[in-house]
Order: C-alpha cells, then structure tokens, then sequence
C-alpha cells in the first residue's frame, strides 16, 4: 500500500475549497498550524496508540508463533497462516460471515431508514415510537437472544404459532442448520435497527428544510424528494452506516454466540466465534491471532475500498 | 406513505389520509414487536421463581417486588451501580471530548499524510476485542491498573467510532461559516467552539448516548480487569448471578431491568439535543 493510496483515501471531501494553488504559508505560521494540529489529535491519538495499536501489534507477534497462553512461546513462522489459509472450517466461517452481512445489512438500512423518515415527520407520540424503537438497542444481547430463541422456537414459538394460523408449517429456525443463520440475522436487524433510525434522523434533521420547499414548488412528489434531496443530502450519514455495520458485520460475534454457539452443525460458526473457540477452548492464541489478523486484514480492503468509492455517491457540504 | 412523512418541511396541518392512518398502525405494530421483550423482561422480574421452561405469559400469577429485594441482598448493589455510572460517565465525556478534537482536524485541517492517520484510527476497529485481551492485560499489569477504576477506563477514552461520526457531522458543514469566522480573525480554537461544536450538536449527543451505552453495557474488559467484587461493573455483577446456584431468571431479569432504566433516562433525555437539528443552531 502507498501513501498515495492512503491519502486519496481518506482526504475525500474534506479538504476546503480553494485550498489548492495557495501558496505555501510563512514557517512560522506552519509551525502553529502542526502545533493546533497535535493538540487536536494527541489526546485520541495517544491513547489508541497505548491501548489498541500496541496490543494489535502484539497479538501480530503472537500469530507467529504457537503458544497455549501458559507455557512459553515457540516459533513457528507464518505456519499458523499457512495452515488457516487451507482449513475448511476457517473458509466455512468466512462464507457464514459474508452470509450473514448480505442479509442484515439491506435489512437494517432500508428499515432505519424507513423509521426515520418515518419518524421526522410531524406526527403525534413520535417521540414515545422512537424510544420504542430504541429500546432494543439498549438491552443486552443475551436478553434479546433468551426472548427470540423462545419467539423463534419451533415447538411453541410465537413465530411459528402465527404462521400455523395461516396454515404455513414454520421451519426449525434455530435448531435447524438452514435457518440458523437467518434467525441470527432477523434477530440482529431488529436489535440494531434503532441504532441506523438514530443516526439517519441526526442526519435528516441537519438537512436544511428551504429545500425541500423548493423542491415542492418544482413539483417534485414524495418518491422524487427523496432520490433528489434526502438521500444524496443524508449519504454521509448512508456512508457512516454502511462502513460501520461492515466493520462490526464482519465481527458479528454476541449474537452468535448467545443464540446458536456456532450451532447446529457449525452451520452459523462465524469467524470471532472461532477466534473465541481457538482462544479460550482449544489454547492455541496463536491461530486466534493469526486468524485474527486475517480478518483485520480482509476488513481493513473493504473499507478502503468504500472510501475510494464514496466520492462517487457521498455529498458532503 | 403520505407526503408529510418525508420532511421537516411539511409546515402545513398534517391531513388525516389513509396513508397516514396505514402508518400509525404499521409503527404501532412495529413498536409492539420491538418493546415486547422488554415487557416480557419486566414481568419475569416481578414473577418470584419464574423459569424458562413454563410458557412466558405477560400477566404475573403473583406478583412481588421480592426478586428485586433478592438482587439488592445477593450484590453489593449501591457500590456497584456507583462503580458502573463511574466509569461510564467518565469514559462518555473523555470520549466526546478527544473525538470532537480528532474530528475537527480530519474534517477542517488537511495536512500531508492526515488520510493515512485517519484510515489508522479506522483500523483500531477492525480487529476482534477477544484477540486484544491477552496483551492489553499484561501491558496493564505491568502499568500497575489491575483493579482500577483507571485500568477499566483508559481503553475506552479514544474512540474511532466517535471520530467517524463526528466527522462525518463536521463534514457537511457549510465552509462559509468558518471562513466568515476566519476573516473576523478567528483561530481554530474559536471555531472548533464558537462553530462548530455548537452546530453538530445532534451527532455529539447520539455519540453521548452510544458512549454510555458502549461503557455501561461493556462485560468482557471490566471482568477481567476489575477482580475485587466490590470493584464490579453491573453487566459482570449480573452475569455472576447466572449460575451462581443455578440461574434464577426472576432476579437476573430484574437486575436486567435496573440495568436498562439509566440508559433509557439518558436516551429520552438526549433525543432532544439529536432531533434539535437545525432550528437550534442558526444555520439556514
């Protein structure tokens, strides 16, 4: 990877306008302007250096070697790579998790995004709807997945009770290796999405509404306001959500593990679950590592590539 | 859907249409389905000896306080509820301030290299916590913080969520402010406070509330590095109800509920800053 590369990426939008072309300042006012610049970042920058970047370069000396978290350390090379590179179980988990972000991630941005133009509007209890909608967000995980494992139980879940009203026989959700991964998957969108309604309305509340008035002289009609001046006004708001919930999509792991374990079958193992697994039950920190640095990896190209993407669809200013 | 769904700018009354009418009852429902478990939380909590096993039923047979009571006696409560509000609030304002310093900088003060700074703070997303544990604890321990408030607090202080957010906030801010600002001779410190906090208020309270809620809800770190129980966070106090003497659900539900009320407070109490928008801030 370049600097080149790295720059574009994230220089994006922000740069200010008529930036380029203007001379080179004065060294002294450079000065001030590097010394402005440290006392912004330092206080950010120093402690995710100590406690994140450090432990993170840590764990990448631990992923050569093998090591049970008791005994000393052995060397062992890129083996712990090599080897994760060609296991069937470590693939498995790869296709689940990309299984898994395919299908929460349209869920939860059309439907945040619904909630929250739904709840802009001028409508009467929208604040008493919107704490309702947020509750979910705000309840631990294994709270959440005690209740859906009992809705979405086969037997006497309440799912497949209403289901059976309509005279449709319910699937085994959960218990069952084909609908593991879509049960974690309703489960997580209806938890997380009063995170996207939350962030979307942040958004759409900075939208000036002069606009949309001038839309409406235009003649513009609902569909047509939101493609012309919501969502290209809401996409860094858009852009924000998707990065994120790819980035935590990736390391989908509570959820997992409170529902299923990995269950039935390794049919919803996921890729933290067997971080988790190699860790803490099988003693091999060293493959954890490993594997774990494979993700970071796989994580950090998506990003960079929505970042090279987002001049094309993201407006800001 | 109605027109006056989509925007702030539907000044007119709001007409009573059969679209509007379709939508209160699609987001009753939806709001049904979405607090339905909460509800199912609170009766269970007021269920003495409620199990699992019994088909959950939304009105108690008998209902008490006495899983409460139960909780309050099992767990140093008063000290543990301090412990958590400690650290999360700490760790909530830490987190607001060094983001919206960090965030000002990736959205107003380029600099040669600042995007490959940014994609580093990225990047301290994008590794599993569960890989991180191992060498954060002993870099800990060799610091001298196993069973500090500061050893539970220091990780938490730097966010890059945080950053992104505000950034994201910052961006869209129009420049003629802070150039307006600038030939007034303004320095950055001025409009970092005059301006642009001010205007990006709704992002500073949604990150407020996902602070506290990441800090509050936090189980894995504060387990690890708060040993003594009277140092214990309320997620780990609870998590030791499970299976202590096999689970009694009564009481790890009421303690679920105890745990949720602060961070509703702080949600309902925020929601007017994060729907404020515009109309507060000048900017029009």
């Amino acid at each position: 990877m370049t600097t080149l590369t790295l720059r574009s990426a994230g220089a994006d939008a922000a740069t200010p306008p008529r930036a380029t072309g203007r001379r080179r300042p004065p060294k002294g006012k450079r000065l001030k302007y590097a010394l402005t610049v440290a006392v912004f970042l330092l206080p950010s920058l120093i402690p995710l250096l100590a406690f994140v970047i450090g432990p993170m370069i840590s764990a990448a000396w631990t992923s050569l070697h093998s090591w049970n978290l008791i005994g000393p350390m052995q060397w062992v090379g890129l083996d712990n790579y090599a080897h994760l590179l060609t296991d069937p179980q470590t693939q498995q988990a790869f296709l689940h998790t990309i299984y898994y972000i395919v299908g929460y991630l349209p869920l939860v941005y059309v439907g945040g995004l619904g909630l929250a133009l739904a709840l802009n509007a001028k409508l009467r209890g929208r604040a008493l709807l919107r704490g309702a909608y947020f509750l979910p967000v705000i309840t631990s995980w294994v709270v959440v997945a005690l209740v859906w494992r009992w809705l979405l139980s086969p037997s006497n879940g309440v799912v497949n009770g209403v289901l059976g009203w309509f005279g449709i026989a319910g699937p085994g959700w959960w218990s069952d290796p084909a609908w593991a991964m879509p049960s974690i998957i309703f489960a997580s969108a209806w938890k997380d999405l009063g995170f996207v309604m939350v962030i979307l309305l942040a958004g759409l509340q900075s939208i000036n509404p002069d606009l949309y008035e001038a839309a409406e002289l235009d003649g513009a009609g609902w569909w047509r306001r939101l493609f012309g001046v919501t969502l290209p006004l809401l996409s860094p708001s858009t852009f924000f959500v998707v990065v994120l919930s790819l980035i935590n999509g990736f390391q989908v792991f509570d959820q997992v593990y409170v529902m299923t374990g990995g269950g039935p079958n390794n049919s919803s193992q996921v890729v933290v679950q067997q971080v988790y697994d190699l860790t803490f039950r099988y003693g091999q920190a060293g493959a954890a590592s490993a594997l774990s640095w494979m993700l970071f990896f796989v994580i950090l190209v998506v990003t960079l590539i929505q970042f090279y993407g987002q001049r094309r669809w993201v407006n800001y200013d | 859907m109605t027109e006056a769904t989509i925007a702030p700018a539907a000044r007119r009354r709001p007409r009573i249409t059969l679209g509007r009418v379709l939508l209160y009852v699609l987001l009753a429902v939806g709001a049904l389905i979405m607090v339905f478990p909460f509800i199912w939380t609170i009766v269970t909590s007021i269920t003495p000896g409620a199990t699992l096993t019994t088909t959950p039923r939304l009105i108690p047979e008998n209902p008490s306080l006495s899983p409460y009571l139960e909780l309050f006696s099992r767990v140093p409560f008063g000290r543990v509820i301090l412990n958590s509000l400690l650290i999360a609030v700490v760790s909530t304002l830490l987190q607001l301030v060094t983001s919206a310093m960090a965030a000002y900088v990736f959205a107003r003060m380029p600099f040669r290299g600042r995007g490959a700074i940014f994609v580093l703070y990225l990047a301290t997303m994008m590794i599993p916590f569960q890989v991180l544990i191992v060498p954060l604890f002993a870099e800990m321990k060799t610091l001298g913080l196993i069973n500090t408030y500061l050893g539970a607090i220091l990780p938490t202080i730097a966010s890059a969520f945080g950053v992104f957010l505000l950034r994201q906030a910052m961006s869209t801010v129009p420049y003629d402010l802070d150039q307006a600002a600038t030939l007034d001779g303004a320095g950055h410190f001025r409009i970092f406070f005059q301006i642009m906090l001010p205007l990006v208020r709704p992002a500073l309270a949604t990150l407020a509330v996902f602070a506290f809620l990441n800090t509050w809800n936090s189980f894995l770190w504060p387990l690890i590095i708060l040993r003594d129980p009277l140092m214990q966070t309320l997620p780990v106090a609870l998590s030791s109800l499970q299976g202590q003497y096999s689970t009694q659900w009564d009481v790890l539900m009421a303690g679920s509920v105890v745990s949720i009320i602060p961070m509703f407070a702080l949600y309902v109490f925020a929601q007017k800053y994060i729907v404020q928008g515009v109309a507060g801030t000048g900017l029009k």
